[in-house]
């Protein structure tokens, strides 16, 4: 059986996912993932045309509160964590050339 | 008894007759944590200094008679998955490693202000994904009645604690039967409120519409109590809800009058263990003996309830789990080539095997040309499997069941096949799907001596309904006394 996602498709998942992946971490998800997909294929057994969505056991509607100014932290506390920082921003490698 | 034998109530009783300190309690635990915990491992982090000096404050506003919380000077332990400003907040992963959380998760808060005291933080699979606690990025945890065994996962350092009494109680998360497995493994009681119960302010996400905090207690009323404590409706989470909470303590040794418990059909189908099914059977008898109508039923979807959540699961964490991105907290490769190096070398370090297999799926099923196909079709099985739940509770108080389809199994024995480590899920990715409660309750032990779990499910929030149904059994029954034997 050929596998329902094959290594190519893998690479392109993995970019979109932002995960560097060696090439038998390809292979073995390629076979992995296939296996899941394969099991997941069940749900074709059901009839589902005519089946609403849940996307969220509450089926709340919009929650609002007021605008309002509150508490925040500050910013040596939002930066406290950062791997790299620069005068009060985060810093990261170039983006633009 | 012994001092770490007591119950949280117990142990509330003692303290508040000054028989014992908080700060001795607090040194016992430690020494306990010290002797046991090298070979359990269901700690990634203990606090002493910190503990100790709140128990010192503790003790001295006893001494002052000042007005104590509920839960004062009882020694507690937290998931990693929850922010706390004291140490660190992991999820047992590398890519937060020595992250410090800027402000306590709304459940930490709430204990402190209960006058709890917090020993550390809990092992865990690593971002709340698996059901061992092998996928640790920390290494795994051992279930205390047998070290070659798993405690459970994803809360299987939380259950292993209190199973081994180096805590009297614990917080653990449930996504997909995340409290409940280990509670079952373990011989703890383990409770997942209604979805909206508990504010997951503070949570880390992985799916934010399954996941909900509860209680890992050795009874019933410890668990009634830890849930009272922590239920309330929190603004700063817009699915926490907006009802009251009733005091689970106040009927809680009331046994339901014409109680009538549904069991599933279709839970005692083949890949049931015999001596799971055998040891609900005998429960359900006790219930019978008590009163109890046991009426034959069926969740007709059941089967598909397991594809379903491999698919909303995953599609909600590769969404929640893009933050850790290296800029922000977190781990980053020295050096990055360019910002998309920095991103994606820093998560392929960062991150273990089963969350990057988790990323992956998600990602693939929330793809351009998938969604319908894969994400869409879950989330309407996910209906049906609400439907479901809501019928078979038009004619019965309860439904019951099974909590994994085997004891605990042995470490490494699943490690290498994802898909048979979700079978371990099936019976109780169900309630997270439909958003109800659920309990695991001690109601056995295997001819191995492993402990076997029986899962209770009662309509959304009438968690003081399952409490009760639980008390009944625990009450009539003795599953939940014995504790295991501890290899220093």
């Amino acid at each position: 059986m050929s596998a329902k996602i094959g290594p190519e498709q893998v690479r392109k998942v993995a970019h979109l996912a932002r995960i560097k992946l060696s090439e038998s971490e390809v292979e073995q998800f390629s076979e992995q993932l296939s296996d899941i997909l394969t099991y997941v294929d069940q749900l074709n057994e059901l009839d589902t045309s005519n089946v609403e969505p849940t996307t969220h056991p509450l089926r709340l509607s919009n929650v609002f509160r007021k605008d309002e100014a509150g508490e925040t932290l500050s910013n040596e506390a939002a930066l406290a964590n950062a791997p790299k920082k620069h005068g009060g921003f985060f810093a990261v490698p170039k983006v633009l050339e | 008894m012994e001092l770490h034998e007591l119950t949280i109530q117990q142990l509330s009783d003692e303290l508040a007759t000054k028989t014992v300190s908080s700060r001795e309690v607090v040194e016992q635990t430690l020494k306990r944590i010290e002797k046991y915990d090298p070979v359990i491992h269901g700690y990634l982090e203990v606090h002493s200094e910190a503990a100790l000096a709140r128990a010192n404050q503790i003790d001295q506003r006893r001494s002052q008679g000042d007005k104590l919380g509920p839960l004062a000077g009882v020694p507690v332990a937290i998931k990693d998955n929850m922010c706390t400003t004291e140490g660190h907040t992991s999820c047992a992963s590398k890519i937060l490693g020595n992250f410090c959380a800027p402000y306590d998760a709304h459940v930490v808060k709430a204990l402190n202000a209960a006058d709890a005291i917090i020993l550390g933080k809990t092992n865990m699979d690593e971002f709340a994904m698996g059901t061992s606690t092998e996928n640790s990025g920390f290494g795994p945890t051992r279930n205390p009645w047998n070290t070659e065994t798993v405690p459970g996962g994803s809360s299987g350092g939380s259950a292993a604690v209190v199973a081994a009494e180096l805590a009297y109680g614990a917080l653990g998360s449930d996504t997909g039967g995340s409290i409940r497995q280990p509670a079952a493994f373990c011989s703890v009681v383990g409770l997942k409120p209604t979805y909206g119960r508990v504010s997951r302010y503070g949570l880390v996400a992985f799916g934010s519409s399954l996941d909900q905090i509860g209680p890992l207690t050795k009874d019933v009323s410890d668990a009634a109590l830890l849930l009272r404590t922590i239920a309330e409706h929190d603004k700063r989470d817009s699915t926490s809800v907006n009802a009251e909470v009733p005091d689970y303590m106040a009927k809680l040794n009331e046994p339901i009058k014409g109680l009538k418990i549904g069991v599933p059909k279709e839970y005692f189908g083949p890949g049931l263990d015999d001596e799971v099914a055998e040891a609900i059977r005998k429960a359900l008898d006790v219930y019978e003996s008590a009163g109890a109508m046991i009426i034959e039923i069926s969740i007709p979807r059941y089967k598909y309830a397991l594809a379903a959540y491999y698919l909303v699961a995953p599609a909600e964490a590769s969404s929640n789990l893009a933050r850790y991105d290296g800029v922000r907290y977190g781990y980053r490769i020295k050096n990055p080539k360019d910002y998309v190096d920095m991103y994606s070398a820093s998560r392929a370090d960062g991150f273990g095997p089963e969350v990057k297999r988790r990323i992956m799926l998600g990602t693939y099923t929330l793809s351009a040309g998938y969604y319908d196909a894969y994400y869409l079709k879950a989330l309407k099985v996910r209906t049906l499997i609400k439907e479901d739940f809501d019928k078979a509770f038009e004619n019965v108080d309860c439904v019951a069941g099974p909590v994994t389809p085997t004891p605990a199994f042995k470490l490494g024995e699943k490690i290498d096949n994802p898909l048979s480590l979700y079978m371990a899920d099936i019976y109780t990715v169900t309630a997270n799907l439909a958003g109800v409660p659920a309990i695991s309750i001690p109601c056995g032990f295997s001819a191995a001596g492993l402990p076997i779990g029986l899962q209770l499910t009662t309509k959304p929030f009438t968690e003081d309904l399952l409490l009760r149904i639980a008390r009944m059994f625990e009450s009539a029954t003795d599953h939940h006394l014995p504790r295991p034997k501890l290899q220093a």
